[in-house]
């Protein structure tokens, strides 16, 4: 009786990775290739949280970098990095927030990592304490709350879905739109725990797809990278290492012919928007039967695309793979000549209507 | 020299290594195993052995910069293993002892040190709009290439608060935040770490011209 006790509690339950996500109150932490790249993805979450759900946050001009990029490109010592996340947390905690909602997920690993370490290695939070107080006078205590940014939509799915202007419909056909997701690795396969579903059934993207009306599409190479690999990525003669595991995907996704893919992670998000522009030019190969490729956006874009904020001001002008059949797919009302020219602009071509 | 001592005690390993059954599943995931003739499986073996020999011939290898930092094999490892995680301390090791410079993969860290170490250094962020140019990313495709020539007018589109003071995407870090971290960079050791990298790149390069 007692071994069959045991085996049970062994057993891996699904109410061991529903974690508990902040309600408001968020300390707002950007993330450097978002930024960079899809700045638009990170105000429309702030709107979202601002102007549809009612929700309180702060956005700290003084934060920086987490210098997650360079730790896991290996020239950021642990004991810098653990530094700096305690400088954030510092900033927090002077700014009387206690929940910390971060952007990126390369940050949001490190954050669970660091928290991890403190907490099984004490003498390394003391370390950081000490640390931190030498070289800018500061203290911290750790947030009493960590979530990352997809986190939040997935807690106010809902309440989304109430309010939005389009569904994740085809408008031509009226089926449902066919959706890839990728989470991003750091979100869940360091610590499990900390993210929806775990590692092997992350639930934080295809539950907003579900909620909002589109169909999850199931393949393959759904958990594999996208290949940033960091340094692999950077140092241009290793840069083969990113492209070929986006490859890997995009083969593996074609014969199930999705509309889009939904990202949790800057990076990802980049890196297969980015790839298939590569993989076209190189090859002439396309993933998606109009030529055109498969768009890749942010839960934020996807979000506020379907609650009717406009696509320039979502930024999704910044994409390379084209977004324009899939605004059109879902018959959004937006200034198309507008957006036509400015990707003519880009792209140093004529505008065609 | 490695200091056997320090370096098993680093947090990455003692939370990270327990005894590896070889049942192989964090190679048979592995991106990097994918793409290069790598086995993160070798680099438990390596590691538990105890081995000073064994351990220098890895640290000075390529082998241990294949990784691909994705930790895909911390999430599905019996026995609780990251060999992603291992792998950040071993090429931390390689570079405070200096055995990355008889790697060519390892000699690379002084081109992330002078781009990412320098983003960071100079602007408060690991990445920035300002020094993605096209020829060190052509992947990035024409519409970067427009971003990046027309950075005011795409940031102001989206709201963004490029190099001005205030808050927003890509703002302008402040003076007085920049010291701070320039303190903490220097205050612990990333500063010497970054040094150090250079100049054992620089010397190996000096000693091999003319070989």
């Amino acid at each position: 009786m007692e071994a069959t006790n045991k085996q049970i509690n062994n057993k891996i339950y699904w109410r061991d990775y529903v974690k508990d996500i902040p309600k408001n109150d968020y300390f707002f932490f950007r993330s450097c290739i978002r930024q960079t790249f899809f700045p638009g993805a990170e105000q429309m979450f702030l709107n979202i949280l601002k102007n549809n759900l009612n929700i309180n946050y702060k956005d700290d001009p003084n934060l920086t970098t987490c210098t997650g990029i360079g730790y896991h490109s290996d020239i950021i010592p642990l004991e810098t990095i653990h530094t700096i996340v305690a400088r954030h947390f510092s900033l927090m905690n002077e700014s009387g927030y206690s929940n910390f909602v971060i952007s990126c997920v390369t940050t949001f690993g490190v954050m669970t990592e660091a928290l991890n370490t403190w907490h099984e290695f004490p003498e390394t939070l003391e370390k950081t304490r000490e640390n931190l107080y030498k070289t800018t006078g500061r203290t911290f205590e750790p947030p009493k709350a960590i979530a990352h940014a997809s986190d939040i939509i997935y807690l106010y799915r809902n309440e989304i879905a109430n309010q939005l202007k389009y569904r994740l419909t085809n408008q031509y056909t009226g089926e449902p739109l066919k959706v890839v997701d990728h989470v991003g690795c750091h979100y869940a396969k360091i610590f499990p725990q900390h993210g929806v579903g775990g590692a092997e059934f992350p639930k934080v993207l295809s539950e907003m797809v579900n909620a909002w009306g589109g169909e999850i599409i199931d393949y393959p190479a759904r958990r594999h990278c996208c290949g940033f690999g960091f340094r692999q990525y950077f140092i241009k003669e290793s840069r083969g290492y990113s492209l070929t595991h986006s490859q890997t995907k995009f083969e593996s996704m074609e014969p199930y012919h999705p509309d889009f893919i939904i990202t949790n992670c800057p990076g990802c998000n980049m890196f297969m928007d980015r790839w298939q522009y590569v993989i076209q030019e190189t090859t002439g190969k396309t993933y998606s039967e109009d030529d055109n490729g498969i768009p890749v956006l942010t839960y934020e874009e996807i979000a506020a695309l379907l609650l009717g904020y406009d696509p320039i001001e979502i930024g999704l002008f910044m994409h390379q793979t084209n977004v324009l059949p899939l605004l059109e797919k879902l018959g959004i009302d937006f200034d198309k000549e507008q957006f036509i020219a400015m990707r003519a602009e880009s792209m140093q071509l004529q505008p065609q209507m | 020299m490695i200091p056997i001592e320090e370096f098993y005690s680093d947090p990455r390993i003692v939370e990270n290594l327990n005894a590896c059954i070889n049942c192989g599943v964090c190679t048979a995931l592995c991106p990097a195993a994918d793409y290069y003739d790598y086995e993160p499986r070798y680099i438990e073996r390596v590691v538990l052995s105890h081995d000073p020999v064994a351990l220098e011939e890895l640290m000075s290898s390529d082998y241990i910069w294949y990784c691909g930092q994705c930790m895909s094999c911390k999430a599905r490892c019996p026995r609780g293993n990251a060999p992603g995680v291992v792998i950040s301390a071993l090429r931390y090791w390689s570079q405070k002892t200096g055995l990355f410079a008889k790697s060519k993969m390892g000699r690379n860290q002084v081109i992330i040190k002078q781009t990412i170490g320098q983003n960071l250094y100079d602007f408060g962020y690991c990445v920035h709009p300002s020094k993605v140019t096209h020829e060190a990313h052509p992947e990035q495709g024409p519409v970067w290439e427009w971003v990046f020539h027309n950075q005011k007018k795409a940031y102001s589109l989206v709201n963004a608060n490029i190099d001005q003071e205030g808050a927003g995407p890509v703002r302008k870090i402040t003076d007085k935040t920049m010291e701070e971290i320039h303190s903490i960079l220097k205050g612990t050791g990333a500063i010497d770490f970054w040094d150090h990298i250079e100049k054992t790149v620089a010397d190996y390069d000096n000693n091999n011209k003319n070989k």
